[in-house]
């Protein structure tokens, strides 16, 4: 969920604003806090069978305190902004203090005078949609999903939404609230043959369910599933991938940790000495943009309070910088580039990519397929956690997919691995899709051709 | 457990009236079935990096969770407010969620309350000194840099949790239990003329401090630190279908992904699993017994009692290959009319319990681990799995080598960049044809399932599997 901040009246939310300054408030002399509170909830509603299967509605609460003295970090959280919790909270960081080691780059972030780009994440049609219509709206997805193939079962229908609101404040100046809400529906599909089963899925995401596509969620999650049935084993051999745009974004998401700042710095990334050199194919230019409205991780601010910004990261296959927060630009001598990440009230910032996004070509999937003699359309990976080291650069997942012969889609295959490494994928990209796909993921989706991988098979 | 005395009694955490009015109101609307959850855990963890000790963390979580069952809907609520005003509320949200007519009023009766503890803690880490935490991660950082001036960068992280819950439904069960979780894991990056590479180990058991008396982490650390150096000299791991060895106690995650999901009764269900309709058949190779058992002491998924409140227990889900039970929770048994096999787990209050794994192994075999490897001819052996995941539907699996070798005329010869491998279950449980006897227990997992995380463990024998595809790059 993107949480807007709060420069405008209409989005900020003063009780926790007020919360916050009066933690910071305590700080006594030589000591930085910052407080970080947060309240929201969420609906979900899972159909099978024309039933609801389950339905939930929830909310949750939660503040988190980081105390710096003497270089030195202590933090603690608990769920509740129950007053008297919240004195404890603090009370524990500042004794956790004491077992940090000091740090000369310790401290929190500032402000840095980067003007914010007000973006829109309340959608009032969504605060208001009634439950009744969310129920059937899922039970419609679930319906028009098994209208699309008489093979296909459902295995669950489901509709998602959330709304948070934040506040955080430091004694360095700091002082941002703001709210959002989002929404989506997502749908997993069986397709039977026989003995054989395969899976496939499918979603669709809106500012409100108003903007939801059911019939194209519908006709994905049949097809990814259908498609596979009676797909083979493989041969082994090199060939040329083409990515479908949600393995795309999945691919892209690995790349994120090797553009940290923080990872460079600690040694934890094969870029760390070549900003300026020619890291990819000159048709790749790669830039983090959450102040792009379309991004589903578009945000105004990132996880310390710093306005968000866009920063071209790859250009032209010249790798130009790195992403930091205010901790690893102090410990990297730049500045902030507004990418501190944040899961929550339980943790302490990170940093990270926000919303990658790789400048588009022109051609669609479909002609790109067709500039391809021999390949393979890779339509899902499967364990991206464990066959890829973004520290060595090792890379290989199992996938399934389409062989792609003169051109042509030919027969499903499965059970099969690609592998290569990312310096050598960066730079063995061969053509780019036009086919953006503004998925719900830290990176855009576009169809990615790589040529020279490796398909282990039989 | 010993550390109950001075912090537990039974069921404080929110009284026993208080507790039947709430599920009273849960079935207010016509639901036939309302459960509470209660939760209340707190946490300590440390991080090590770049030399220094990053910060010490206290988190403290709390809240209680409402399940109202009406017919196949099911409702849910949770709240981090357990006065009575705020879980009345949330029962009341739950049951407007399932609401199935006029439910009339009901009255709970209580069974007397159930404790089945299955770990003993001698420390609990609530005792000890966070500096003497924090000398963990110190101690690791330094015994892995001495290993060698390759190594550049080390990671190390120490965790405790104490979570106590309570659980109680409308049936009249009632049912507590004190669960301690100690953690500890280290990461180490080596650089070399051909790149980078990473060592890893981990620690993790149901029991307190004193597990540092039997593991050191000096040992670790220098494991996860040989683990790094030995990769820089890693030649590109083969692409294609080869026998592969694997060490005792590194993977049970290959269970864990071939077949434990698949015998989870919500997907079997759904008919979502390569297992439905295959009880009493013969699914993997007659060397093969598998086994789920949350009762076993200290180890990293055993539990008193599952998240429904039924008592952990041991259960074989294969027997000589031949497939005897799937595993249960409170739903899917109900539907089925049949027990419940202490497998209804959830991450935490806020979630909705479901069919999960506790700690699954393979029993031992007979053969000595070495002639296991002397009988391949050429093939590769691992020492060390990382993570996995499955389509349960198809059976397809993946899971990752961190630390693998050639095996080269029945001999361990040249260590392997990391790669995925991958199989179907079905067909790779079959391919099952060398059974170790020096069956182990493995490192701590975190298994995912729809978006919750629960600890579990896994064990297994060394063992050969006939044929795998390796997915690397080298011919």
């Amino acid at each position: 969920m993107s949480i807007g901040s709060g420069n405008s009246s209409s989005n900020s939310v003063p009780d926790l604003q007020a919360i916050v300054d009066r933690v910071v408030a305590k700080a006594s002399k030589g000591e930085q806090i910052e407080a970080y509170v947060s309240r929201g909830g969420e609906t979900a509603v899972r159909v099978y069978e024309g039933e609801v299967e389950h339905f939930v509605s929830a909310q949750s609460e939660g503040v988190g305190i980081r105390v710096i003295k003497d270089g030195r970090t202590g933090f603690a959280y608990a769920g509740t902004l129950d007053a008297d919790a919240i004195a404890e909270v603090l009370a524990d960081a500042r004794d956790n203090v004491a077992f940090g080691t000091p740090d000369e780059y310790a401290g929190l972030a500032e402000p840095d005078g980067v003007a914010q780009i007000p973006q829109k994440f309340w959608d009032d049609e969504l605060a208001g949609y009634a439950t009744a219509d969310k129920i059937s709206l899922t039970k419609e997805l679930e319906k028009l999903t098994l209208g699309m193939d008489s093979r296909v079962r459902v295995e669950e229908s489901n509709y998602d939404d959330g709304w948070g609101e934040v506040a955080v404040a430091t004694t360095t100046g700091i002082r941002e609230s703001g709210r959002g809400n989002s929404c989506y529906v997502s749908v997993s599909t069986l397709a039977d043959d026989g003995d054989e089963t395969q899976t496939g899925f499918s979603f669709s995401v809106g500012d409100s369910p108003n903007e939801f596509n059911l019939p194209k969620a519908a006709r994905e999650a049949a097809e990814r599933a259908t498609r596979l049935l009676g797909a083979v084993k493989p041969p082994s051999k090199r060939t040329t991938v083409v990515l479908d745009p949600y393995v795309t974004s999945q691919f892209l998401g690995v790349l994120s940790s090797t553009l940290n700042g923080e990872n460079v710095s600690k040694g934890r990334s094969f870029f760390a000495d070549k900003l300026g050199e020619t890291v990819a194919d000159p048709r790749i230019t790669l830039v983090d943009d959450p102040t792009n409205p379309l991004a589903y991780t578009a945000t105004d601010i990132d996880g310390e309070g710093l306005a968000a910004r866009r920063n071209v990261l790859i250009e032209n296959g010249v790798l130009k910088m790195f992403v930091q927060s205010s901790y690893s630009a102090r410990r990297t001598g730049t500045k902030s580039t507004g990418n501190a990440t944040r899961g929550g009230f339980g943790g302490t910032p990170g940093v990270g990519c926000l919303a990658m996004q790789l400048q588009p070509g022109t051609q669609s999937q479909e002609e790109l397929i067709k500039g391809v003699d021999d390949g393979v359309w890779i339509q899902m990976v499967q364990g991206l956690h464990s066959g890829v080291n973004p520290i060595s650069g090792d890379f290989s997942t199992g996938a399934s997919g389409m062989m792609i012969r003169n051109g042509a889609v030919a027969e499903p295959v499965r059970e099969f691995t690609i592998a290569s490494t990312l310096q050598r994928m960066l730079l063995d990209i061969v053509a780019i899709g036009g086919d953006i796909d503004w998925l719900p993921s830290r990176a855009v989706g576009l169809t990615l051709v790589i040529r020279d991988v490796t398909m282990s098979g039989q | 457990m010993t550390i109950n005395a001075s912090i537990s009694t039974s069921g404080n955490l929110v009284e026993a009236d208080v507790i039947a009015k709430v599920l009273a109101k849960g079935r207010a609307t016509g639901a036939e079935f309302s459960e509470i959850y209660i939760e209340d855990k707190r946490s300590t963890s440390a991080g090590l990096d770049d030399g220094k000790v990053e910060q010490v963390t206290s988190g403290r979580d709390r809240g209680a969770g409402i399940r109202v069952v009406a017919g196949e809907t099911t409702g849910f609520a949770h709240t981090s407010d357990l006065s009575e005003r705020g879980l009345l509320a949330a029962a009341e949200a739950a049951a407007a969620a399932a609401r199935q007519g006029d439910g009339g009023v009901h009255k709970i009766a209580l069974q007397p309350l159930l404790r089945h503890p299955v770990n003993n803690v001698r420390i609990a880490p609530s005792d000890v000194p966070k500096a003497s935490k924090v000398a963990l991660l110190e101690r690791a950082n330094a015994a892995a840099r001495s290993i060698d001036g390759a190594i550049v960068q080390v990671s190390a992280g120490y965790g405790d949790s104490y979570k106590r819950i309570l659980v109680a439904n409308s049936d009249g069960v009632f049912s507590a239990d004190d669960q301690v979780r100690t953690l500890f894991r280290v990461s180490v990056v080596a650089t070399g003329d051909a790149g980078m590479q990473t060592g890893y180990d981990s620690l993790g058991h149901t029991i307190g401090f004193e597990v540092f008396d039997e593991n050191d982490v000096e040992e670790m650390a220098i494991r996860a630190a040989k683990q790094a150096i030995a990769k820089l000299q890693a030649r590109p791991a083969p692409s294609g279908l080869l026998p592969v060895v694997i060490k005792q106690g590194s993977g049970g995650v290959l269970f864990h992904e071939a077949c434990g999901h698949g015998l989870e009764a919500d997907l079997v269900g759904k008919g979502a699993s390569v297992y439905r309709g295959k009880m009493g058949e013969l699914v993997a190779s007659p060397l093969v017994t598998l086994i789920d058992d949350g009762t076993m002491s200290g180890e990293w998924g055993a539990i008193g009692i599952d998240d429904e409140g039924h008592p952990s227990q041991r259960n074989v889900l294969i027997e000589n290959g031949i497939l005897t039970d799937y595993m249960w929770d409170f739903l899917r048994a109900r539907k089925e009319n049949r027990p419940q096999s202490g497998n209804g787990r959830r991450q935490s209050y806020a979630d909705l319990p479901m069919v999960r794994m506790t700690n699954t192994f393979v029993t031992n075999g007979t053969e000595d681990p070495d002639d296991i490897v002397r009988a391949t001819e050429h093939g590769v052996y691992v020492a060390k799995l990382g993570g996995g995941s499955v389509d349960t539907a198809s059976g397809d699996f993946v899971f990752g080598m961190v630390e693998a070798y050639l095996i080269e005329n029945g001999e361990i010869t040249e260590p392997l960049r990391e790669s995925n491998l991958i199989g179907n279950g079905p067909q790779v449980l079959k391919d099952i044809d060398l059974l170790g006897n020096d069956f182990a227990m493995g490192n701590p997992g975190m298994c995912g399932k729809d978006g919750q995380g629960v600890p579990v463990g896994d064990g297994q024998p060394t063992l050969r599997v006939k044929a795998m595809t390796i997915g690397g790059t080298a011919a």
